[in-house]
């Protein structure tokens, strides 16, 4: 079955495309991408109308935790891809901290598997580094990347140890794979619910001082430069880890960072009031995650340096969370939020209000994640058909009953958003439509 | 639903509110006897207390109602059951408001609005704890001979509070209280036991030595003391080398004390830890308030049901 998408603008910074064109699927590949009308005259093919939309490459979000296998009640592996997909995600790339850990090439093969039969998103398995994520050992890492492992980290279970992260480092450069750190000095973080600063002092909690994560971008750029790993630092949220990882891009080492919606939109400042105009009752916990939603200040230089290019990808860092785990008191709550269905039009939002140009949106979301993780999404004749198309003027608002998610711990739920996803296309196949 | 919960919501009008309430009621408990005729209290304290609980136990039989107390760990909480399982189960006996201690801040604001009661904050984490700041301000006010019913009552009084900042609760809803009702607030405390960034409470003072001829300028200028208890239990990581160091440098030592205006007034809240953060001799000396704030304990909580009571009516 072939598919034409026709009328829409293609929009692929890094190939310089920004036209009109149809494009024309077959067998699940690119055919051809050609003048608008080129193709109209072709019978007995589905055509997808995307005049007035915006076509990109394929959206990769590489921080997502599809819970499964061990703790399906949060999310599994069909309901976290099925709402990439609603999202506009094309691929995503899942954390290891399962039950049990993906630390073998069998529970990487299995998670393959699962997302497979579930057939809506590519799923990209990250290994952990550590057996366990206990940060004594190495895992499995050799074998997971025989059995498709394209990128290692040990993510909200930081290694603390320098000189095993050192050996990491080097193993995970002998495979030419990235290794991903989640910074943060646990330490300086320890029983701190959230940022460190004027409410954490108001409201009574221990916090999380930015320091925390700095030492340990410090401490990556450091090893990266000892060792000539390629490090990508997750969900970057302070000004000095913006600025080493400025640093280390002028030294030429191979640092990556990425920013999460949230970080680039909240301050710890909600947490006083838990409302942000989203007419739907959230409480503290909605608000918690790792790390914090840091003092406003920050915000403004995670934008600057998402524009500028010092931070290469937009990653939701979606936690699903059932609501006993949020239930309850705020220092117990468990860390995280949604993101999937939520990342892609928050972002629109930020363009629309000209706070972060459409190119750098899409290159932060396509080309820059799908190279962390060594894949192909280029608009180009032959590639994989891995399309997402946006519609910039689309009014919605956000209800618990459109989440694909099993879990619904998302702050922005009730919020009005402009901007939306209008189909995901996954190999050729359109996943998801907002037409028919 | 209205609840008092913090003192940092409240406005100057409804404070001096509250504090006026509790001396009406010191005054005349006798016509507040069925103020909760047919209520139900659920005293919740998930986290240790004697005088706190005490004192609310206390308050609601004096204004005719009923309680049903809870604490923690000795029942189902430690066997597992989530806080909101445990306070929806006690529930079904029956409550018409909530007073609860808990270690989480924040933890009532949750509970009160997930159960839809009418609650009273006894302590939360180191948040705020708001009936404390009554019965504090109440003892000054008795002290200095002050009525609620003036604006900014405490105009032109120094007012020190020394100690644990950081960990708590007494000293967060006292300085929103203090300077509310127009206290110059002054905290003492070594950095490690000080939040890093006050910019969202009132201007408040801050030094880190009494040592020093600066601190005890500050010392020998004060109407009031507020000594706070060090709270071995929470010091999960040393804020201070050792209890001998701290009571040398912060410790309102009987020596320290000799620095005070005769009119000078302490407070503690209580439980003390004597010859750490005062000595045994201050706290029993004349200028000590310690006893008369326990016993304003009771009105102010009177007070702090009538006024809820009546905000939900």
């Amino acid at each position: 079955m072939e598919l034409v998408i026709r009328g829409g603008r293609v929009v692929s910074p890094d190939q310089k495309i920004d036209a009109l064109k149809d494009i024309l699927i077959a067998n699940g590949k690119i055919k051809a991408i050609d003048q608008p009308g080129s193709f109209d005259s072709l019978s007995g093919v589905k055509k997808i109308d995307a005049s007035q939309k915006i076509i990109t490459p394929g959206f990769f979000d590489v921080h997502v935790h599809l819970r499964e296998p061990g703790l399906e009640y949060k999310e599994t592996i069909a309901s976290g891809t099925r709402a990439a997909v609603l999202g506009g995600f094309t691929s995503v790339a899942c954390m290891a901290n399962t039950l049990p850990v993906n630390d073998s090439a069998i529970t990487t093969r299995y998670i393959l598997e699962k997302a497979r039969d579930a057939g809506q998103s590519r799923v990209f398995p990250i290994g952990a580094v550590t057996k366990g994520l206990k940060g004594e050992e190495l895992a499995d890492i050799g074998f997971m990347v025989e059995a498709g492992v394209r990128a290692i980290s040990d993510d909200g279970m930081p290694i603390m140890n320098s000189a095993l992260m050192r050996k990491a480092m080097e193993y995970a450069a002998t495979f030419d794979i990235p290794i991903i750190s989640h910074a943060e000095d646990l330490n300086l973080s320890k029983d701190a619910p959230m940022n460190e600063g004027a409410v954490s002092a108001l409201l009574g909690y221990r916090g999380n001082p930015a320091a925390s994560e700095e030492i340990m971008v410090a401490r990556e750029i450091a090893l990266a430069r000892l060792t000539g790993a390629r490090v990508h630092i997750a969900h970057i949220s302070t000004i000095e880890g913006v600025n080493l990882v400025r640093r280390a891009k002028e030294a030429g080492l191979n640092i990556t960072a990425e920013v999460t919606p949230h970080h680039l939109l909240m301050s710890d400042q909600l947490l006083m009031k838990c409302d942000h105009g989203c007419n739907h009752r959230h409480s503290r916990a909605d608000y918690k995650m790792a790390p914090p939603l840091r003092s406003a200040e920050h915000q403004e230089v995670l934008l600057e340096a998402l524009n500028s290019g010092v931070i290469d990808i937009i990653a939701s860092d979606h936690a699903p969370h059932g609501c006993m785990d949020k239930e309850t008191e705020f220092e117990l709550a468990a860390n995280g939020i949604l993101g999937l269905q939520t990342t892609v039009p928050l972002m629109l939002g930020l363009v629309q209000h000209k706070k972060l140009s459409l190119s750098r949106m899409i290159q932060a979301l396509s080309s820059a994640p799908a190279k962390l993780f060594s894949h192909n999404a280029a608009l180009s004749v032959g590639n994989d058909a891995d399309i997402t198309i946006l519609d910039l003027e689309q009014k919605w608002k956000l209800t618990p009953e459109m989440l694909a998610s099993k879990s619904s711990n998302s702050p922005f739920l009730g919020r009005e958003f402009q901007g939306a996803v209008m189909a995901t296309i996954v190999g050729g196949d359109v996943k998801w439509s907002t037409e028919k | 639903m209205q609840n008092l919960i913090t003192i940092r919501e409240l406005s100057e009008t409804q404070l001096r509110k509250f504090l006026s309430l509790s001396f009406q009621i010191k005054k005349n408990p006798e016509q507040f006897s069925q103020t909760l005729k047919g209520k139900n209290i659920l005293l919740f304290f998930v986290e240790n207390s004697t005088r706190t609980k005490l004192s609310f136990e206390n308050a609601v039989k004096k204004l005719g109602g009923t309680h049903v107390s809870f604490t923690g760990g000795a029942s189902s909480m430690a066997k597992g059951e989530s806080l909101l399982d445990t306070v929806k189960t006690i529930l079904q006996y029956g409550a018409d408001a909530l007073v609860m201690r808990h270690s989480s801040g924040g933890a009532i604001d949750w509970l009160a609005d997930a159960c839809n009661l009418p609650a009273i904050n006894a302590g939360d984490g180191h948040h705020e704890h708001p009936t404390q700041a009554l019965l504090d301000s109440m003892s000054l006010m008795e002290q200095w001979n002050l009525s609620p019913d003036q604006e900014l009552p405490f105009k032109g009084k120094n007012i020190l509070i020394v100690g644990d900042i950081y960990h708590s609760r007494v000293a967060r809803s006292n300085i929103h209280g203090l300077t509310k009702l127009g206290a110059e607030v002054t905290l003492v405390a070594p950095k490690t036991l000080m939040p890093s960034d006050l910019s969202l409470f009132p201007k408040v003072k801050v030094i880190h030595r009494m040592d020093t001829p600066h601190g005890k300028e500050i010392l020998a200028n004060a109407d009031a003391v507020m000594m706070l208890r060090l709270q071995l239990e929470r010091q999960k990581v040393a804020f201070f080398p050792t209890t001998q160091e701290y009571r040398h440098f912060w410790g309102l030592t009987v020596e320290r004390a000799k620095l005070l205006k005769p009119s000078a007034v302490i407070l503690h809240p209580g439980p003390m830890n004597r010859g750490v953060e005062i000595d045994s001799e201050v706290t029993d000396s004349k200028q000590s308030l310690i006893l008369k704030q326990v016993e304003n304990g009771v009105w102010a909580r009177m007070a702090a049901f009538k006024g809820v009571f009546e905000w939900n009516s």
